[in-house]
C-alpha cells in the first residue's frame, strides 16, 4: 500500500505546531538562564525603629519610686512622668517587653516582677490603648518561661494579648549597626504603636549589669549566642535599631550575683524600687548604681552615649525621686 | 425457605434475609466503641505536650492535664513482659488487670473493640479495590502463618523473663505511639507549617491571618509547638506504612500474624466463657462471614471456629443470612464448633522461647553493655541503672513526644542492638531543661522513673531550698574542649555556656586571665571552666555553645546519678 504523502494544509499544521513549542522551550530556558545567579537569602527589611513621643520640657525625664508594691511602685512612677496619657494615644497597639528569659519564679528574680507587667498593661488600656501584647523570646523553653515567671497569667488578668515566640514570626532586619548587620527580629515586638520596655536589673557575668538596653537580646532570634562575643557593641547596636517609648526599670528585687539566672534566693536583694523615663542610657545609668557599679564598669553605657541614645549622669537631669511610706 | 433462596447469589441472599437486628446493633457498638477509643488515643497522644498553661500561677510545678499513658497502662503485654522482666507492676500499670480479666472471661474484645492500632489496620483494610470476592474470601481462611505472633511472643517472653525488654518493638500500643511520635507527626507537622508559612510569608492580611487561625486551631493537637525532629524517625516511619499498606492484601494481617499482644490474649481466651455456636446444618457455605471476618478464625460452617483468633468484631453474626451463627455465654463445648486452643506446635514453641533465650547473651556479647558503653548515651533525668532500664523500656516514644526541647531521640545502637529506640538525649537536638520531669510523668513502666522536681533538684520539697542530704539528680558532666572554646583558642569573649548554666551555684564558672593576641595585643578575657561536683549533665551549654557543628563544651554520660560505676569522683562511687 502506497503511502500517502503528506499534504501542504498537514505541513504547515505540524510544522506551526512543532515551531511553536519550539520557540516556547527556547523562551523559557533563556529566561531561566537569564536568572541564573548565586542564592540570595538576604530580604532583610531596612528599619530603624524610633517609637519615642514628644514629652513637654516641664516633665521630669527620669522618676525613681522607692518603698512599695511593685504595683504601686509602677504606678507612682508612671504618675510623676505626668502619667500613661502621655505616652498612649487612644487606639493605640502597645508592645510590652518584659524580660522573660527563664525558668525562674518571681522570688528569684531573674525575670521582670509579674505584678509590675500587670499594673502596665493596665496603665496602657485606661490611657486608651486598643491592644496590649506582652512578648519576649525566651532562653529557656518559653513555655516554661510564660509560666513560672507568673508574667503570662498576670498579663492576661489583665486583659494583655501573650504571644509566645514562635519561629515563624522571625524577619531578618538590617540594623546597619557597627557589629550587627542583619538578624532576625521577633516581629510582633516591633509591630506597634507605641513599644515599652520592661526590664529588670540584673548581675550580668560577662557585661557585669543587665537592664534596659541589653534587654533588647529578647527581641532577636537566630544563633543570638555569637553576640557575647562583642557585647557591649552589640548591645549599643540593637538600642540604636530600636528606640522605645518608655522604659520603666524593676528593681523591686535584685539579682546582685549569679546573673543573669540566678536560681538561689541569698542572692536577691530586695530594694523595693522602680525607675521610669525616656532616657533609656540615663534608667541603665542609675540600675547600675543599684548594683554599686561605676559607669565604667558597664562600657556599653558611654558607647550608648556617644552614639546620642542618652545621657549617663541622670543625677543633671529633672529626676523626680519619691519614696512612699 | 431454604428451597427459595437455592438459586440466588450470597449478596442477593443478604438483601433478601433480614438478619437479627441484635447482630446488627452490636456491630454499630463496636464501630461507636473503636471510633471513641481512637479518639480517645489520639486525643491523649496530643496532649503528650506541655503547651503553657497560661492560667496557672508559676508556683504550680509543671505537669500534663490528662493521665497520657493510660493505653499503655492499660495494655497486658506490658504489664505481664514487665512483671516477668522485674517481678513487679509499675504504678499505674496494674490497670491492664481490667483487659487481661475481661480477655480471660469473653476474649479478644480488645483487638475488635479498643485496639487503636487495630482499628486503624480494620480502617486501611477496607481499601481493596480490584480484588474479587473471591480472593477476599479465601484471604480469610485461616493459614500456618497466623501463628507467627505466638512464636513472636514466646520469643520475647524468653527475653523478658531474663531481663532484656524487647516486647516494645511490636506491641501494638508502644509500636502506634513511637511511629506517630517520631516519625508520623513530625512529618505532618512539616507539611502543615510549610503550607501555613507559606501563607503567612504572602504579606497579604487575609491569608496571614487565615494561617495565624490555622496555627491557632491545629497548635491544639496536631501541631506541636515547634517543629520536631527525630533521629533515623523516617525508617520508624517507613515501618508504620508498610504495616497500614499491608491491609490492602491481607485483612489486618499484623493482627493475625505478628502482634504479639493479640498472641497473649489469643492464649488467656481459652478459658473464655463466651464463644460462638455454630448451627453447621443451616450453613450453605455462602461465606458471607468469611468476606467480612477480621481476625481469620473461621467462622463459616462446617469447621470448629478458632476462639484464639477472633476479635469479636460480630460481622459474621450480623451478615449471616441463615442464622447459623450465634454468639453467646456458656455456648456448647463443641470440638466440632469450638477449638480453644490456638495453632501451635509444641516444637515450634520451645524452639522460638530458645531463640528469645540465645538472642540475649548475643546482644550482651558485643562492645556496649558490660564493657565500653557508649560515652554519649546519655538517658532521660530519673532512668534506672543500665540493666534494669533495659528490662522496662518499652521504647513507646512517649518521653520523646513529651520533652520540651526535642532533646529526647530514639537510640540506634549506642546501648548496642538490644536498646535500638531506647530514649537518649542529643543535646544539639535540644537539651534538658533544668526543672523540668516530664519524660518521668509520662513513662509508663518506670525506665524512666517519675521523680519530683524537688528530687530532681536536690531541694528539700517543703522549704525548696537545697538539702545536703539530697543529691541533684545528674544524667552526666561537661567537658571543655578547649582546642575549639572561644576564650581558651582564640583569646575571644564568650561564656555563653555560664550563661546559660541553670544550677546555684554555678557548674561552670571563670576566671579572668590575660590573653596574647596574634596582633601581639594582649587582652583580658574570661575563660570558662566546669566544676565536675556541681554540674548536672544537662546539656544547655552544649545546646547553646556557639560553635556550631562540634560545641566546645559537650556532655558525656560520666558521673551520671544512676550508675554506681560511671563515676570520676571517689565521693560518688559505690564503693565508698
Amino acid at each position: 500500500m502506497p503511502e500517502e504523502k503528506t499534504n501542504r494544509r498537514q505541513f504547515l499544521e505540524r510544522s506551526s505546531r512543532a515551531g511553536v513549542a519550539a520557540l516556547a522551550a527556547s523562551g523559557a530556558g533563556f529566561w531561566l538562564w537569564s536568572r541564573n545567579e548565586h542564592p540570595r537569602r538576604d530580604k532583610a527589611v531596612v528599619q530603624v525603629r524610633n517609637y519615642r513621643v514628644r514629652i513637654p520640657e516641664t516633665m521630669p525625664s527620669m522618676a525613681i519610686v522607692t518603698g512599695g508594691s511593685p504595683v504601686q511602685l509602677a504606678s507612682e512612677a508612671v504618675r510623676a512622668l505626668g502619667g500613661m496619657r502621655s505616652f498612649v494615644a487612644r487606639g493605640d497597639v502597645v508592645v510590652l517587653k518584659p524580660n522573660i528569659g527563664w525558668d525562674r519564679v518571681p522570688q528569684q528574680a531573674a525575670n521582670t516582677n509579674p505584678d509590675l507587667v500587670r499594673k502596665v498593661v493596665e496603665l496602657c488600656f485606661e490611657a486608651g490603648a486598643h491592644k496590649v501584647v506582652v512578648t519576649d523570646v525566651s532562653c529557656n523553653d518559653p513555655r516554661r518561661c510564660f509560666q513560672r515567671s507568673g508574667i503570662a497569667a498576670a498579663a492576661e488578668a489583665a486583659g494583655a494579648t501573650v504571644i509566645l515566640p514562635e519561629e515563624r514570626k522571625f524577619r531578618d532586619y538590617r540594623f546597619n549597626g557597627e557589629l550587627l548587620s542583619v538578624w532576625p527580629v521577633f516581629t510582633p515586638i516591633v509591630e506597634a504603636d507605641k513599644v515599652i520596655n520592661l526590664p529588670i536589673v540584673k548581675h550580668h557575668n560577662l557585661c557585669n549589669a543587665t537592664m534596659g538596653l541589653k534587654n533588647w537580646y529578647g527581641m532577636l532570634g537566630g544563633r543570638r549566642n555569637q553576640l557575647h562575643q562583642n557585647i557591649d557593641i552589640s548591645i549599643v547596636d540593637l538600642a540604636t535599631f530600636i528606640r522605645p517609648t518608655l522604659t520603666i526599670l524593676d528593681a523591686y528585687r535584685v539579682l546582685v550575683s549569679n546573673g543573669p539566672q540566678g536560681g538561689n534566693i541569698n542572692d536577691v536583694r530586695l530594694m523595693k524600687t522602680v525607675a521610669a523615663g525616656t532616657d533609656p542610657v540615663a534608667i541603665d545609668a542609675f540600675g547600675a548604681s543599684l548594683l554599686g557599679l561605676k559607669t565604667q564598669q558597664v562600657p556599653y553605657l558611654a558607647i550608648a552615649q556617644e552614639r546620642g541614645l542618652g545621657r549617663i549622669d541622670f543625677e543633671q537631669t529633672s529626676v523626680k525621686r519619691i519614696k512612699l511610706a | 425457605m431454604d428451597a427459595e433462596n437455592a438459586n440466588k447469589t450470597p449478596a442477593e441472599k443478604y438483601e433478601a434475609v433480614k438478619h437479627s437486628v441484635r447482630g446488627r446493633r452490636i456491630r454499630w457498638a463496636r464501630r461507636i466503641s473503636q471510633s471513641f477509643f481512637l479518639i480517645l488515643f489520639f486525643f491523649l497522644l496530643f496532649q503528650t505536650e506541655f503547651r503553657g498553661d497560661f492560667d496557672q500561677s508559676s508556683a504550680e510545678s509543671i505537669q500534663l492535664n490528662y493521665p497520657v499513658s493510660l493505653f499503655l497502662e492499660m495494655d497486658p503485654l506490658v504489664a505481664v513482659s514487665t512483671a516477668l522482666s522485674t517481678h513487679a507492676l509499675y504504678n499505674k500499670v496494674i490497670l491492664a488487670l481490667i483487659i487481661i480479666v475481661g480477655t480471660i472471661l469473653i476474649g479478644r474484645f480488645f483487638c475488635g473493640w479498643i485496639c487503636p492500632l487495630g482499628t486503624l489496620n480494620q480502617f486501611f483494610s477496607s481499601f481493596k479495590p480490584e480484588r474479587k470476592a473471591a480472593a477476599r474470601i479465601e484471604a480469610n481462611r485461616y493459614k500456618g502463618w497466623m501463628a507467627v505472633k505466638y512464636y513472636i511472643l514466646f520469643a520475647f517472653i524468653a527475653l523478658a523473663i531474663f531481663t532484656s525488654l524487647q516486647v516494645g518493638l511490636l506491641d501494638p500500643i508502644a509500636f502506634l505511639i513511637r511511629s506517630l511520635a517520631t516519625s508520623i507527626l513530625p512529618a505532618v507537622n512539616t507539611a502543615l507549617r510549610h503550607g501555613l508559612d507559606w501563607l503567612y510569608a504572602s504579606n497579604i492580611r487575609a491569608l496571614q491571618i487565615l494561617a495565624d487561625t490555622g496555627y491557632s486551631v491545629l497548635g491544639a493537637g496536631l501541631l506541636s509547638y515547634k517543629p520536631q525532629y527525630y533521629n533515623f524517625g523516617f525508617f520508624i516511619g517507613a515501618i508504620f506504612i508498610a504495616v497500614l499498606v499491608g491491609n490492602r492484601f491481607i485483612t489486618r494481617f499484623w493482627c493475625r500474624g505478628i502482634c504479639p499482644l493479640g498472641a497473649l490474649m489469643g492464649l488467656l481466651s481459652r478459658w473464655s466463657i463466651f464463644g460462638m455456636e455454630k448451627d453447621h446444618a443451616k450453613c450453605d457455605n455462602c461465606n458471607l462471614c468469611l468476606l467480612h471476618c477480621q481476625g481469620a478464625c473461621d467462622p463459616q460452617g462446617g469447621i470448629p471456629w478458632r476462639q484464639s483468633e477472633c476479635h469479636l468484631c460480630f460481622n459474621c453474626q450480623s451478615v449471616c443470612p441463615h442464622d447459623v451463627i450465634k454468639f453467646k455465654f456458656f455456648p456448647k463445648q463443641d470440638p466440632k464448633s469450638i477449638n480453644e486452643q490456638p495453632d501451635l506446635k509444641r516444637r515450634r514453641a520451645m524452639e522460638s522461647f530458645a531463640a528469645g533465650l540465645i538472642a540475649l547473651p548475643l546482644f550482651r556479647a558485643s562492645l556496649g553493655f558490660f564493657k565500653n558503653r557508649n560515652e554519649r548515651l546519655i538517658r532521660p533525668p530519673g532512668s534506672l541503672e543500665e540493666d534494669d532500664f533495659l528490662a522496662r523500656c518499652i521504647r513507646c516514644g512517649q518521653c520523646m513526644k513529651v520533652c520540651p526541647t526535642n532533646a529526647i531521640q530514639p537510640a540506634l545502637f549506642e546501648s548496642g542492638i538490644e536498646g535500638i529506640w531506647t530514649p537518649m538525649l542529643v543535646m544539639r537536638a535540644g537539651y534538658c531543661e533544668y526543672n523540668c520531669v516530664l519524660c518521668g510523668e509520662v513513662c509508663p513502666t518506670g525506665a524512666i522513673w517519675k521523680i519530683t522536681e524537688a528530687q530532681k533538684l536536690g531541694k528539700s520539697p517543703e522549704t525548696g531550698e537545697p538539702d545536703p542530704d539530697a543529691k541533684p539528680v545528674k544524667i552526666g558532666t561537661a567537658f571543655l574542649d578547649q582546642g575549639r572554646c572561644l576564650p581558651w583558642a582564640m583569646g575571644i569573649p564568650c561564656i555563653v555556656c555560664e550563661e546559660f548554666c541553670p544550677t546555684s551555684p554555678k557548674a561552670i564558672w571563670t576566671l579572668e586571665e590575660k590573653v596574647t593576641r596574634s596582633d601581639g595585643t594582649v587582652i583580658t578575657v574570661k575563660r570558662p571552666r566546669v566544676d565536675v561536683d556541681r554540674c548536672v549533665g544537662c546539656g544547655i551549654c552544649e545546646h547553646a555553645c556557639p560553635v556550631q557543628d562540634r560545641p566546645a563544651i559537650y556532655v558525656t554520660n560520666v558521673g551520671e546519678t544512676r550508675s554506681r560505676t560511671n563515676q570520676i569522683r571517689l565521693e560518688s562511687g559505690a564503693y565508698n
